[in-house]
């Protein structure tokens, strides 16, 4: 039955299982073991950036394709769900059919892309996803008529699921049961199914075809496979679920702006939890998300204590001091690329090497 | 009763490279059923010959008919599923991945499962199981589930001939299939070949420049020379021609090799 769920993937690997479980049970009960609003914020986007890095790997690791739009497919989808709620007002409708449009939206615009330039090089595929993203940017901050430009969109959601909302009165193990914890929830399940969805896919004879394809895609023609219908497939079904991962974000964070969804800076932030996770595997997404998004939110607390502790000693003091936090995130990933070539999965189960 | 078309037929097939003509217009018909050995000497043009036949170079002229109907503009992937199949002289593999999984994706292919997005692979028991008895048949079946990247360069070449046997097309082209493997491996893959002609009625071109091995599976010989074709025949008419002898010598063609031949055979 699990091994049915995982799609007969399993982790394979004794600490991997371990390390998975954990993650699991902490993002299935941060609610109630870890309380306090920043740590459930930090939650949530672990969630959606599971999501949301597993589709990239989808795309990178199984299929070889290197793209620059994966954070404009993001924004997609948290556009479309934020215009939907902030035009045709807060109900369960506009937020279903403003989802549902941006996964669309995503997908044509996957298809065009991929038809128009995955037929040639590698590196023009690059090179076509870096220039649409970037005008895509311009574009939504030039509209700001319709997209609120850089500062983005506020709207409301459906009032179950903010935290005026109370499901009951009492606490449950001191938590407030309300819309806000039921946005978690829904934050939750939606990115374990989709994570699932995706460990099916990768799994599937087409999963299997993209390996191929990326392996050696002269040889797979040779065999009958026609590698640009894989590879297209391939890049709008990443771009759809980007495009979800986006739209579960829009309805968690109840602002949508350029900084929140399209920023280079996601972009790189994407790149570098694949690769610390490891390619070509799903649950290396889900280690590089949490590992680099906890790093990302509490390095910098952790380096303050760490100074404050060490004010006696000068140098050690200036180096821990928390605005350094930058740098020493670029250290750590230095550090694991260089001992985990093969990210963090891949060092698990090749064993203790 | 309509005339029955050869299966593949070329008609003044010709590429060139900038001025250098690599083909250089080749007519040929092969029978269903037939192996026909393909020889000359290096850049003589065998491998483009066959690369204009499955799709991995588009003729400047000329065509490429199979049953009769014209495949010169088609793709690679739809020649493969119309039933042209081909190995590679240059070990084309997919390298990270196991040995089975290599065969088992030629399976998968053949079956037209590529696009099943919801299935698990590795629950098409038929595909692993058609992998198995392909990897059974070349000896490879204890290296299953080594990465291809990882096996010996004879292991290599082997996993090249499993690939085309498990595709099992029509027309089946070997080039140079046995060039770099272990001299007791080498009549495993000639039985092969000859079993795939004989039970299986499939239609074999193979290049090859060891003469013992075309005595013994060949039904004819065709000779290209700088891209052309400069005989075609029964193989005992052809070896005897000047310009084979001469081709031959050019590639110094052990004697040893051919008077060794009347043994292997
Ligand atoms: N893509 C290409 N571009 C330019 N020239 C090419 C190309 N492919 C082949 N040639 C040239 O065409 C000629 C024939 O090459 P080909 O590989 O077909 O020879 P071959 O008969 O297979 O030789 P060998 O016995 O060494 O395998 C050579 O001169 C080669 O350099
Ligand atoms: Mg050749």
């Amino acid at each position: 039955m699990l091994t049915r769920l995982l799609s007969g993937d399993t982790p394979r690997s004794g600490l991997l299982t371990a390390l998975l479980l954990i993650v699991l049970i902490s993002l299935a009960f941060a609610p109630f073991l870890f309380p306090g609003t920043r740590s459930l914020e930090t939650a949530a986007r672990i969630c959606i950036f599971i999501v949301l890095v597993a589709s990239y790997d989808l795309l990178l690791g199984y299929a070889g394709i290197v793209s620059f739009a994966h954070t404009m497919f993001f924004g997609i989808g948290a556009y479309g769900t934020a215009l939907a709620l902030s035009t045709t007002g807060p109900g369960y409708g506009s937020l279903i059919w403003g989802t549902a449009a941006g996964a669309v939206v995503a997908a044509v615009f996957a298809l065009a892309i991929g038809l128009f330039s995955l037929r040639v090089k590698a590196i023009f595929f690059a090179m076509v996803t870096l220039a649409v993203a970037s005008a895509f940017a311009v574009f939504v901050s030039q509209m700001s008529w319709l997209t609120g430009g850089e500062d983005g969109l506020n709207y409301k959601i459906p009032r179950e699921l903010t935290p005026a909302f109370k499901l009951i009165d009492e606490k449950i193990l001191g938590v407030r049961i309300n819309g806000k914890l039921l946005a978690y929830y829904l934050v939750f399940f939606v990115s374990a199914i989709l994570f699932l969805v995706m460990l099916r896919i990768v799994n599937s004879p087409f999963g299997r075809t993209l390996k191929a394809v990326r392996d050696n895609a002269f040889r797979a023609e040779a065999i009958g496979y026609r590698v640009v219908w894989y590879r297209t497939t391939a890049t709008i079904l990443s771009a759809v679920m980007a495009a979800l991962a986006g739209s579960l974000l829009a309805i968690w964070l109840r602002y949508t702006g350029p900084a929140t969804t399209l920023s280079m800076e996601i972009m790189i932030d994407i790149l570098l939890m694949v690769v610390i996770g490891g390619m070509g595997t799903l649950y290396g997404a889900v280690l590089g998300a949490t590992l680099f998004i906890l790093a990302q939110t509490y390095l910098q607390t952790l380096m303050g204590v760490a100074a404050d502790a060490s004010s006696a000693v000068p140098l050690f003091s200036t180096l821990v001091a928390p605005e350094r936090w930058l740098l020493w995130l670029g250290v750590l990933f230095i550090l694991s690329v260089y001992f985990f070539p093969s990210g963090i999965v891949g060092r698990l189960r090749a064993g203790r090497a | 009763m309509a005339k029955e078309h050869p299966i593949l037929e070329t008609q003044d097939l010709t590429i060139r490279f900038g001025g250098h003509v690599a083909v250089d217009g080749v007519s040929a018909s092969f029978e269903r059923g037939s192996l026909t050995a393909i020889v000359g000497p290096n850049g003589a043009g065998k491998t483009t010959y066959f690369n204009l036949i499955s799709g991995q170079l588009s003729a400047t002229s000329g065509a490429v008919l199979l049953n009769g109907e014209a495949i010169t503009r088609m793709s690679v992937p739809e020649r493969t599923d119309r039933g042209i199949g081909r190995a590679f002289q240059l070990t084309n593999l997919f390298p990270t991945l196991s040995v089975r999984e290599n065969v088992r994706l030629v399976a998968q292919a053949k079956a037209r499962k590529g696009f099943d997005l919801f299935s698990v692979a590795e629950s098409h028991v038929e595909l692993l199981e058609r992998a198995d008895h392909v990897l059974a048949e070349v000896r490879l079946i204890d290296k299953a589930e080594q990465t291809v990247a990882a096996l010996p360069h004879g292991d290599q070449r082997k996993l090249e001939v499993a690939l085309l046997i498990a595709l099992g097309s029509q027309v089946l082209m070997f080039d140079e299939p046995t060039a770099g493997m272990s001299v007791d491996e080498v009549p495993v893959i000639l039985d092969l070949i000859r079993k795939l002609k004989s039970d299986m009625d499939r239609t074999i071109l193979l290049v090859e420049h060891k003469m013992d091995v075309i005595r013994s599976l060949a039904d004819r010989i065709i000779v290209l020379h700088n891209g052309a074709l400069v005989a075609d025949g029964e193989p005992a008419d052809v070896i005897a021609l000047p310009v084979v002898q001469e081709a031959y010598l050019g590639k110094a063609p052990d004697t040893s090799e051919t008077a060794a031949a009347p043994e292997v055979a």
